[in-house]
């Protein structure tokens, strides 16, 4: 048994054999004499691979939804574009190379120079271009598959699936995806989400993996390879029960959080992107409780811009329909490495310049982003919140910023909501000690209990060999939190959950029993949480 | 020569299926339309050449017509921009 991570672009659980799929096939290359025969097939192919294209079209219209159709419209156009044909004139006439050769030559160069671009929407477009030039070459060669899967079923696996290919799969044997190329807006994801199968991409296929029995998790971004009878059994069970459980939950959408004693308490997601977000809303959250904003730093090269990262948050803000969205500021440790942040080298990331740490020495990265949440916040119900505090300094720091940046959204006249709440991580143990001071300065608490529990326990989350000392439920922990609730209480201001222990359920009665205002889990666990306290005292 | 300038409101920028339409729109024309963004240009009858332009949202950009329909050609893309982008 092997387990190789990824990650998720699309989730539920997959159980069966891999089926590899062999996209680079490279075409012979040849050198031609008769340069205006060699054009004459191209051109014929160009026809042949419109009427393909249409049809294709046309059958993904009624099929997959009109998303995927509008692609080989596209498709079409970029076949009939005078650059590609200029280029694949030049290498036949000029090159003499023969016309499968001219086509994924000018495929592969055309694409790399949209894979440079700056905006991912853009640069994911490298794969049309290389799409079309695989059809051509298929018919230059002169085969035309009907079902490249073979008649197989199972777990496709692939460097990266392009469109075509995706509608050329008898989608009632596709059980799920791993590729190495595709992110959540990839054309695999977006199929998978429409299929409601698992899809993982980062990992890299390889073709000894063919035929055997694996196990994907969109869930968890991972594949087992090769699971022995118990991993199986227990995959097994839970998608099974995981199906059932889920049916019985919807019955508890617009439904509140009430126990039987009648203590209320609001459940709020945690989220990582706009699809978070709308997860979120269907799953009937009261608000977000923890807008993580790292993805927006590590999945570029380059600094997000203060109109990009405005556009998103007014999203999740628009998105929420006057809920809560409570934004965290950006919170990068030297764990994770950004391009263009030079940060040094650390022996131990967990306890070095992260959260507020790296706010306050970053200071225009944070303010570019307390400008754009602030704008955000004219359009809806926002909060922001500040990570890794451990002493009042920090949050007077940090205030001051926050003030300064309001002031200047002033004097531009720029919206925003004078009163957004301002709170703070409590996630270190002093935080927690010295909660009844910090509860004097801010609207309010979000306790993280993973990092709590690490600093508390002075256990390395990320040491899989410390497991056994990895204890939430410790007495220390469970303290630290109740202190943490006593003291923003007496100080007035509410206090939430944000971390693992919050969709805990063995916890939930002993959290509304604390008075805990708010818990904040992943989209998907809001009803099981709602279901706990239903049935808490 | 006329011309006209807008700013993209659509999230994505100038993505492949309104350029495309464009493209579509351009080729019906005979004045020569051209684009111009971030000190880039591109002829409006070529859809790799636009679409590399890599037009985001919040850009402002410029397109040209020269020649005989070049009135009706301005009028036509100002309506497609407000429309669709």
């Amino acid at each position: 048994m092997k387990i190789i991570q990824g990650k998720g672009i699309g989730s539920g659980v997959a159980i069966g054999p891999i089926v590899f799929l062999d996209s680079e096939k490279k075409a012979a290359d040849y050198k031609i004499v008769d340069t205006e025969a060699e054009i004459s097939r191209y051109e014929h192919a160009k026809e042949e691979a419109i009427l393909q294209l249409n049809e294709l079209r046309e059958k993904t219209e009624n099929k997959a939804g009109s998303e995927n159709s509008k692609i080989f419209e596209i498709h079409v156009m970029l076949l009939e574009d005078d650059d590609y044909r200029d280029s694949v004139y030049e290498k036949i006439s000029n090159g003499h190379w023969n016309a499968e050769y001219a086509v994924l030559q000018t495929g592969e160069q055309m694409g790399e120079a949209f894979k440079v671009m700056e905006d991912e929407y853009f640069r994911s477009r490298a794969i049309d271009l290389k799409d079309i030039s695989r059809r051509m070459a298929s018919i230059l060669r002169g085969n035309t598959p009907e079902d490249i899967l073979n008649g197989r079923s199972g777990i496709v696996a692939a460097q990266e699936l392009t469109p075509s290919q995706t509608v050329q799969m008898d989608k009632t044997c596709l059980k799920g995806f791993v590729t190495h190329e595709g992110s959540a807006s990839s054309h695999t994801a977006i199929l998978a989400r429409a299929m409601a199968i698992p899809a993982v991409a980062g990992i890299t296929p390889d073709p000894e993996w063919d035929g055997k029995t694996a196990i994907l998790d969109g869930g968890s971004g991972c594949l087992i390879l090769e699971p022995d009878e118990a991993t199986i059994h227990a995959y097994e069970q839970k998608t099974q029960k995981g199906y059932e459980e889920r049916l019985l939950l919807q019955d508890l959408i617009g439904k509140k959080n009430i126990s039987c004693s009648g203590k209320t308490i609001d459940i709020f997601a945690n989220v990582g992107s706009l699809e978070d977000v709308v997860t979120a809303r269907e799953n009937d959250a009261g608000g977000v409780g923890l807008f993580r904003t790292e993805f927006l730093y590590l999945n570029s090269d380059t600094l997000p811009t203060e109109e990009q990262q405005f556009q998103i948050y007014k999203n999740a803000i628009l998105q929420m329909e006057g809920k809560k969205v409570i934004f965290r500021t950006i919170d990068i440790g030297a764990d994770k490495q950004v391009p263009y942040l030079r940060q040094e080298k650390e022996e131990n990331p967990a306890m070095g310049c992260r959260g507020i740490r790296l706010c306050l020495k970053y200071r225009d990265i944070f303010i570019t982003q307390l400008r754009a949440m602030y704008r955000a916040s004219a359009f809806g119900c926002m909060a922001i919140m500040f990570p890794m505090i451990s002493s009042e300094e920090e949050i007077d720091a940090a205030l001051a910023i926050a003030r300064q940046v309001k002031d200047e959204l002033r004097k531009e006249k720029l919206p925003f909501c004078e009163d957004a709440e301002e709170g703070i991580m409590i996630e270190t143990p002093a935080a927690g000690i010295i909660s009844d001071r910090l509860a004097q300065k801010v609207d309010f608490f979000s306790i993280g209990t993973n990092d709590l529990t690490q600093y508390t326990l002075a256990v390395d989350r990320q040491n899989a060999a410390l497991n056994e000392y990895y204890k939430p439920h410790h007495e220390a922990i469970l303290r630290l939190i109740q202190l943490t609730v006593e003291n923003a209480h007496r100080a007035g201001i509410w206090v939430g959950i944000c971390g693992e222990l919050g969709a805990d359920t063995t916890l939930t009665g002993r959290f509304l029993a604390m008075g805990v205002d708010e818990l904040s889990v992943s989209p998907l666990a809001v009803l099981k949480i709602r279901q706990a306290v239903r049935t808490s005292e | 020569m006329k011309s006209l300038t807008y700013v993209i409101q659509d999230e994505v920028g100038i993505h492949a299926r309104p350029a495309g339409l464009m493209v579509k729109a351009a080729k019906e024309f005979k004045s020569q339309c051209i684009m111009q963004a971030d000190g880039k240009s591109a002829d409006m009858r070529r859809l790799i050449a636009l679409i590399k332009l890599g037009v985001v949202q919040g850009t402002r950009i410029t397109i040209t017509a020269n020649g005989p329909d070049e009135d009706e050609a301005i009028s036509t893309f100002q309506k497609f921009l407000e429309e669709n982008l």
